[in-house]
């Protein structure tokens, strides 16, 4: 892994205007992401986790500006590329790619596989010739292992596991840099979860890869991240090496979070102790005062309503938002 | 302990344009009153078809043989009629998507009272207020003003909470929840799972869990059945399946999956291949493809479900290089 990052998120924002109700209804803002920063070396998995509606998503579309942030900086190999044109963008998307959640549906049910894995070659590497495709894509199956004979059928023949297959051949073949894994693995059952996991991590170690990887399992996100982010209404709350974060996790959220994994062992599930955070994830329309986390944190006090903790750095590479220090640790 | 229910060797089949479906072949299992059990498997593995066939609620094309006993009747022969005073009175069942299980255009307080002034012959202001006590037991603040509201107000985690407050309404001697938790975030799956525990404890419930994560079945149940191809692996208590596995597949299972409590970083144990097809499964053992000590023998004949004694049950012709 090298030092310097290649990806350099800063104040990251992304809001949404809702329609108010009636004629006259004053519009809402929903702020999906609200001032993110992270860094992301070659090489490295940074697991974002986080319930659903934290924002997580919607962030993984900002860095690859397939939603428009709406403020921040998104510096990729040392430019700025917030809010460029999709022409501008063009000649960066070979080195930016996604995977998504749902592996059927992200494949296009007419085209064979060999056409979807193709399909980024086609649009970027004009230069190539048509055998020279069908040869990367052949190889580019077989390192994802999907049988390379298997190039004329469609999606539907295949089974979930190997639509993730054919999802992240599709992403690999232009020898991207980065690639934003959203959910790849919540849909799969375990057997085949582990299976995509090795693929993934294989793939990063071979070709040197970064990913974002945005999951709400801890449990893969622990194995498969260097580094993890846990967001809560579209905000950091804490962010760190794998290992300090989920053996020493400072912020009372990440706390609840990894509490409430169930372990797959009878008597360390049952001797657990555990922190049981009560009620949902607040609207993000109307976000708390203060702390966003303050209405479902046991901990909280005055201070939490009023003022918003600061991002502040507890130990090397560990940054937490919070008043204080993992109260009752 | 008297049996809840009893099924014995039920068998249940889909006709479907490509053919035949068999998706539960030849089960047989017990559940006892107070006790919890886990149905574990991938999908596609039958764990739901078993008990939509002990429910009456396969679909059209499915057809089913063999027997569940309910305290001794058959529901499968049983006539609709009162087949339909059972269900969702002496035994219930909850689904993973509470929002498709409620109908949208009915209030809460309208779907709770109607199952008691069905079954119970309630009056409508008693069994409001019956339905108000259950909400409030099931951890719904201001239960009381929140009744009348409709299902689309309510958050995904709260509305699986009314759903198991309407399941609880009779007082059920059975509840069998399909992956309750599936849909929700973990914070709240563990306020579920909490909820299900004090449930187990004061009601005395026979609860079945039917479920993919092993991790829900370490924390709530008392004994396990895990089920591939439609075929019952093996089951045992909760102990005996996660420290004594007797089958391959519970235990590559059980090593294929990350664990916060693990070594991180490491490569993981996966399961080579797919699971089987139900339309045509294999001759011999529906796992032997995937399986790391198979023999000629597994892939001709299907090892029988072997009883090794208080309730431990295995399928596997090489139990003991599995173990």
């Amino acid at each position: 892994m090298s030092a310097e990052p290649i990806l350099k998120v800063r104040d990251l924002r992304v809001h949404f205007e809702i329609p108010g109700k009636g004629l006259f209804g004053k519009p809402s803002l929903l702020k999906a992401v609200d001032g993110v920063d992270f860094d992301l070396r070659a090489g490295e998995t940074l697991g974002i986790v986080g319930e659903s509606g934290c924002g997580k998503s919607t962030l993984g579309r900002a860095v690859l500006q397939l939603i428009e942030p709406t403020a921040g900086q998104v510096v990729w190999l040392g430019r700025d590329i917030a809010g460029l044109r999709s022409a501008a963008m063009r000649p960066l998307r070979k080195s930016l790619q996604i995977i998504f959640q749902d592996p059927l549906a992200s494949l296009n049910p007419r085209m064979t596989i060999g056409e979807i894995i193709a399909e980024p070659l086609v649009t970027h590497r004009a230069d190539l010739g048509k055998e020279e495709i069908r040869k990367r894509v052949q190889d580019m199956m077989a390192n994802v292992g999907l049988l390379p004979q298997m190039i004329n059928r469609y999606p539907h023949e295949f089974s979930g596991g190997q639509c993730q297959r054919i999802g992240i051949a599709r992403a690999m073949i232009l020898e991207p840099k980065l690639i934003v894994c959203d959910e790849p693995v919540s849909a799969l059952d375990v057997s085949i979860q582990a299976q995509i996991v090795n693929l993934l991590q294989d793939l990063q170690r071979r070709f040197g890869l970064s990913l974002m990887f945005i999951s709400h399992d801890l449990s893969v996100v622990r194995h498969i991240s260097h580094r993890i982010m846990v967001l809560y209404l579209g905000k950091v709350m804490e962010i760190a090496d794998r290992d300090s974060i989920y053996a020493r996790p400072h912020h009372p959220y990440t706390r609840a979070l990894i509490s409430a994994v169930p372990i797959p062992d009878p008597e360390k599930e049952r001797a657990k102790e555990r922190l049981i955070i009560s009620g949902d994830l607040p609207s993000p329309i109307n976000p708390p005062s203060g702390c966003v986390f303050r209405t479902r944190c046991p901990f909280a006090q005055e201070r939490c309503t009023q003022e918003e903790p600061k991002r502040r750095t507890i130990a090397d590479g560990h940054e937490l938002a919070c008043h204080f220090d993992g109260p009752g640790l | 302990m008297t049996a809840v229910l009893d099924v014995r060797n039920l068998e249940t089949r889909f006709s479907t344009p490509d053919g035949m479906v068999s998706a539960v072949n030849t089960i047989s299992f017990t559940l006892n009153a107070g006790e919890t059990l886990g149905v574990v498997g991938e999908s596609g593995s039958g764990k739901t078809q078993v008990f939509m066939s002990v429910m009456g609620l396969l679909a059209r094309n499915g057809h089913c043989t063999g027997e569940a006993l309910f305290q001794g009747d058959n529901l499968l022969t049983m006539p609709k009629k009162k087949l339909n005073t059972i269900r969702g009175s002496r035994m219930a069942m909850i689904f993973q998507d509470p929002m498709t299980s409620l109908n949208p255009y009915l209030s809460v307080a309208r779907q709770m009272t109607e199952v008691l002034v069905e079954h119970k012959g309630m009056t409508t202001h008693d069994a409001r207020r019956h339905a108000i006590t259950m909400l409030d037991r099931v951890g719904i603040p201001e239960a009381a003003r929140r009744i009348d509201m409709y299902p689309h107000e309510f958050s995904g985690g709260m509305r699986q909470r009314v759903m198991i407050a309407m399941s609880l309404l009779c007082s059920p001697e059975l509840l069998i929840a399909d992956e309750p938790t599936t849909a929700l975030d973990v914070t709240v799956q563990a306020q579920i799972l909490d909820l299900l525990n004090d449930l187990k404890r004061d009601f005395n419930t026979a609860i079945v869990m039917i479920t993919h994560d092993l991790g829900v079945v370490a924390g709530l149940c008392d004994r396990v059945m895990v089920m591939y191809g439609g075929r019952v692996a093996e089951t045992g208590s909760v102990k005996d399946i996660f420290y004594a596995p007797r089958h391959p597949y519970t235990k590559g299972l059980l090593q294929s999956m990350p664990r916060l409590d693990g070594d991180a970083g490491s490569s993981l144990y996966a399961i080579p291949g797919q699971p089987p097809n139900l339309q045509n499964l294999p001759k011999g053992c529906a796992f032997h493809d995937r399986c790391a000590v198979r023999s000629d023998r597994c892939r001709d004949i299907p090892p029988a479900l072997l009883d090794y004694g208080n309730g431990r049950m295995a399928a596997c012709h090489h139990e003991e290089a599995a173990r």
